[in-house]
């Protein structure tokens, strides 16, 4: 994408509406579109000569980052007719780097979902067979990149919204350390787990829009203070020596066998360019989908609290007073997994029931974090897959919410540890669908997650393949 | 053994704010109760001498300079207000 | 029966930080609805808070100040509800681990000193203003987003009496500190009280009221003395106190029912994942702790043992840091104590009650005072002339000296001067001599009385008492 510099920023801009215009009735990625902005803001830059690396790449975003000016939903009723006042600081990196965004993407409802069937606006469909789900909950971000509409998206990951999609999709999802990239501006659903991360086709793609919005930022109290790297100087394809753990319970029960074989052969070509394989364990990973609801739901109860009609967003019509305008409000404003999830989440911090729920679950997520670190004493990553099956059929689960969760089985844990975690392509299904390898780091250390993710890459072809759209 | 009763559902959907009907309640009951049945697992594990986690990593005093800015233009604040009078947001009376 | 009354207290301090706790919008009272705002305030989706170090700072010199003992880890929650006001729906509170614990205050009342016990202090944000239009509500959010400090009491006041001294030493303590103004009628201090009765020797609680809208500290006073009586009548009378909330009516001085407490209200305090923990280790103590200047006890002490004052004054004094400042620089520009302190406790109050002005507005400084004093000491002017040139000097301002020497208010002591005033007022009023020779004392103070409105107030009245007398009897 980087190397296509020779043409220029309108057309780049035009080929991407263009592409929009041919496959979004099917794809369904886009939520709000800003064409005639997006189209005025190449003029600009093409005249300015920017010449920045990312200088005039389109990119979409995902609904839940407010960007000043240009509606955001968050995928929900409550928010449909919300203009923001203000761009995140993501946005404003890009602004920087010299992205044009060109619309906002489509996602589960305040990014409650692994299907993007949680949006109160459009179901989005998997690029590479429409009658199965993108994953989500940035499905829109990752189906939008796979159907190449766009070259760069960015995401929002809590429990593995960036990489189950992006495993879904066959694209290159990253989750920073949480702290690594600023959540000012990012529609709060679990505070604790939130990570913004970008969406792109390849690994390098995906360093380098990483490095635009990383740091620490003077508006965000958990955004840490870590030097800023060049990601994209490291991908040497040199991963001798390097040290792989393989959680035997990212292979076990519940992974689908073409899933656990995808992950064995990848494992094969890292051996071949030079590194090492071992089994271990990370015995509390089991209880990770049990933490994470009791701890995103209970945040999520607060976070989306302040949707209440008053200041902004959805008021209901004809309460009778106050409190009833407050019911009614939420109750038309939210969807049912929103619902259920703030009921939840009001439930396990309510008297009484905190230390049984609530407290329990942070203390396990203690277990959680400790397992990997443990691990990670002894290894420079830690590698299995990212989903236990490819994407399933839209309608499939939906009406299934724990058959639903545990589809973050494999991705949960890295959340509530705080490790960066990236998927990549690695392989297809049967039914033709793509399966995607979990690269898992240290704290802070995306350099070496890159590193490994990049040189698997290019000893695989799985990312030049396209759905044929 | 029910974790829930449709009782406390209804009351949590009042301390949430949320209207609900009687079918929901019935719904989010069943619901609400297999999620926290599944997430009972938890008691398996001894956590008697685990200290919780609020924050992942180990930072703290982050603190900002005591340096103020002129605020929003009332415009902006006013721009997706449902509702308005006198460049107030205007509610249903809070005197019952 | 005989009951004895629990009372405790909720005070919430305004602290007068330049910005906002988690914004940098100004946190000042007085603009216009709406103005003084940014999105973090608003509770805009994706905002995050940044904690005011200041506001850090200010509550941990306000809980030294009462003698609190510090947090060595301080951690913020969310206290979550609804309420148009209140634009996240949650506050961010202190639950578990507040700055401030164990801290007291000491009272004095009917000449006795007592202990109040203050159970914590913890910083929080203040909420936005609602304001009644007929059938709406109106939101201005200005004040959301103030840091607040709220201060809560042991159950250890026993009278209203008790509750407004309480309040009086505290809100002085805390103005000492220059950390809040502490005026209520700004809202910059505000106040809950809780209170029970039982009869007297046991030892558990009575259910306990919470009164609200206490819009003065008379008002508390009033409040709980409306309060206790109620809740004795109703047990008297057989009946049972309900736990629920009174709104304190100023216009009848009675309590009115707001709402009955259905339980324990569940805010669902969880710790707040935005906000990391403050650490507060001695050195930040320290600083702190050096900042906090003489407090008002200490100061009356030092008025007492060292300028000679009594009990009284020194405690009207230092009740005011403002003004206890102004007295001390009026003696260290050279006024006697025992005077200073008496135009401090009178005449600057008045003018300022009947002018209702600040003294900061006036033009009276602590030099012109003090030259004032001096001339009044030393009997260059009369306390009748002294009133005029106070007058002269807190609206013009200017040195007494000068004004005295302009104006010639200069008073008349010259023995000769002063026995032509006598002579013709006693040769203007035979009659009092008359009544004077009869008996009537009072006939000499109606003589002074056209002595001193011949001299405009310039005649020395001592000389003038003496000059009468010798002069009335060679008559």
């Amino acid at each position: 994408m980087l190397e296509k510099k020779e043409v220029s920023i309108p057309d780049l801009v035009d080929e991407s509406f263009k592409r929009i215009a041919a496959v979004d009735g099917d794809v369904k990625a886009f939520i709000t579109l800003d064409e005639e902005n997006a189209r005025k803001q190449a003029e600009e830059a093409q005249s300015a000569g920017k010449t920045g690396i990312l200088s005039g790449i389109p990119i979409g975003v995902k609904d839940n980052i407010v960007t000043k000016g240009l509606r955001t939903t968050a995928a929900s009723q409550i928010l449909r007719n919300f203009d923001p006042i203000y761009d995140a600081t993501v946005v404003n990196k890009l602004h920087e780097a010299g992205t044009i965004t060109v619309g906002k993407l489509n996602m589960d409802e305040f990014a409650m979902g692994s299907s993007t069937e949680n949006s109160s606006f459009q179901k989005t469909r998997n690029p590479w067979n429409l009658n199965h789900v993108p994953g989500g909950s940035s499905g829109g971000s990752a189906a939008s990149v796979a159907a190449g509409e766009v070259p760069f998206s960015l995401g929002s990951d809590t429990g593995g919204s960036i990489r189950q999609p992006a495993s879904f999709c066959g694209v290159v999802g990253m989750k920073p350390t949480y702290g690594r990239v600023s959540r000012f501006g990012l529609i709060a659903f679990a505070s604790s787990l939130d990570q913004i991360g970008p969406i792109t086709r390849n690994v390098e793609d995906n360093a380098h829009l990483l490095e635009a919005i990383v740091g620490i930022d003077p508006h965000d109290s958990t955004s840490a203070n870590v030097p800023a790297e060049k990601f994209s100087a490291n991908l040497t394809g040199d991963i001798k020596g390097l040290r792989i753990a393989v959680p035997k319970e990212y292979l076990g029960e519940g992974v689908s066998e073409e899933v656990r074989q995808s992950v064995l052969s990848a494992l094969k070509v890292l051996e071949g360019l030079g590194a090492t394989w071992e089994e271990v364990s990370l015995p509390h990973s089991k209880y990770g989908v049990a933490t994470y609801y009791l701890l995103a739901s209970s945040e999520a109860s607060s976070n989306l609290a302040r949707f209440d009609g008053i200041r902004y967003g959805y008021r209901a019509e004809n309460a009778d007073n106050l409190i009833d305008l407050y019911k009614k409000t939420r109750a038309e404003g939210f969807g049912d997994e929103v619902k259920r999830r703030i009921m939840l989440g009001t439930f396990a911090l309510s008297s009484g029931y905190y230390d049984a729920y609530y407290k329990k679950a942070q203390q396990v997520r203690t277990l959680i974090k400790k397992d990997f670190e443990d691990v990670l004493e002894s290894y420079d990553v830690i590698i299995g897959p990212t989903t236990p099956t490819p994407a399933f059929k839209i309608g499939e689960i939906i009406d299934d919410p724990l058959t639903m969760y545990a589809n973050d089985i494999l991705t949960i844990p890295v959340n509530l540890a705080g490790v960066p975690g990236i998927s990549v392509p690695c392989g297809f299904a049967e039914n033709g669908l793509p399966l995607g390898l979990q690269i898992i780091g240290h704290h802070f250390d995306e350099k070496t997650v890159y590193r490994v993710a990049h040189a698997y890459e290019q000893a695989t072809d799985f990312h030049k393949q396209k759905p044929g759209l | 053994m029910t974790r829930i009763s449709e009782e406390q559902v209804r009351h949590v959907a009042h301390l949430a704010r949320l209207a609900v009907t009687d079918e929901e309640v019935h719904t989010f009951t069943e619901q609400l109760d297999a999620i926290i049945t599944f997430a009972e697992q938890l008691n398996e594990l001894d956590t008697s001498n685990v200290k919780p986690t609020s924050h992942v990593l180990n930072m703290k005093n982050v603190l900002r300079k005591d340096e103020s800015a002129p605020g929003l233009d009332r415009e902006d604040v006013l721009k997706n207000a449902p509702d308005q009078q006198d460049g107030q947001i205007r509610v249903p009376s809070i005197i019952e | 029966m005989q009951f004895e009354t629990v009372i405790g207290l909720e005070v919430h301090v305004e602290l007068k930080t330049n910005s906002k706790i988690f914004s940098s919008a100004p946190a000042h009272f007085g603009a216009e609805p709406n103005t003084n705002t940014t999105v973090i305030d608003l509770g805009y989706p994706g905002v995050l808070p940044v904690m005011n170090e200041k506001a850090v700072e200010f509550a941990m010199k306000a809980a030294m100040a009462i003698n609190c003992e510090i947090a060595e880890e301080s951690i913020w929650d969310r206290k979550n509800y609804f309420y148009p006001d209140n634009p996240k729906a949650y506050q961010v509170s202190q639950n578990d681990k507040p700055i401030g614990e164990h801290g007291w205050v000491e009272i004095e009342v009917n000449g006795e000193t007592k202990r109040i016990g203050i159970t914590r202090l913890h910083l929080e944000e203040d909420a936005g203003k609602l304001t009644h239009a007929g059938k709406h509500s109106l939101c201005d959010y200005n004040r959301q987003g103030t840091p607040l400090v709220e201060i809560v009491s042991e159950p250890d006041i026993r009278t209203p009496e008790e509750a407004y001294a309480f309040l009086e030493k505290l809100k002085a303590i805390i103005q000492y500190t220059e950390v809040s103004d502490c005026k209520m009628e700004e809202g910059s201090l505000r106040c809950d009280a809780n209170i029970s009765i039982r009869p007297f020797g046991q030892d558990e609680f009575g259910t306990r009221t919470e009164l609200k809208n206490l819009n003065s500290f008379n008002f508390v006073r009033k409040g709980l003395e409306y309060e206790e009586k109620r809740q004795a009548e109703v047990v008297s009378s057989g009946g049972k106190v309900e736990q629920e909330t009174r709104r304190f009516d100023e216009s009848t001085g009675k309590t009115i029912l707001m709402r009955v407490k259905e339980g324990s209200d569940d805010y669902r305090y969880f710790p707040e994942p935005d906000l990391l923990p403050v650490y507060i280790d001695e050195e930040w103590k320290e600083r702190v702790r050096a900042s906090i200047p003489e407090l008002p006890d200490a100061r009356k002490k030092r008025y007492m043992e060292e300028l000679g004052l009594p009990a009284h004054d020194a405690k009207i004094l230092t009740m005011s840091k403002e003004i206890a400042d102004f007295f001390e620089a009026t003696v260290a520009a050279g006024a006697a104590a025992k005077l200073a302190s008496n135009w401090m406790m009178g005449e600057v109050p008045a003018y300022l009650n009947a002018e209702g002005k600040e003294l900061a507005e006036t033009k009276l400084t602590p030099e012109n005072l003090a030259g004032m004093i001096k001339l009044l000491e030393e009997g260059t002017i009369s306390s009748k002339i002294a009133k005029t040139v106070f007058k002269e000097i807190i609206e013009n301002g200017g040195d007494a000296e000068a004004i005295v020497k302009e104006k010639g208010l200069v008073q008349i002591s010259d023995e000769s001067a002063l026995l032509k005033f006598v002579n013709d007022a006693l040769d203007a009023n035979p009659q009092s001599i008359a009544d004077f020779k009869e008996g009537k004392k009072k006939a000499i103070g109606f003589l002074v009385g056209q002595i001193m409105k011949a001299s405009k107030g310039q005649a020395n009245p001592q000389a003038i008492n003496k000059l009468l007398a010798e002069e009335i009897q060679k008559r």
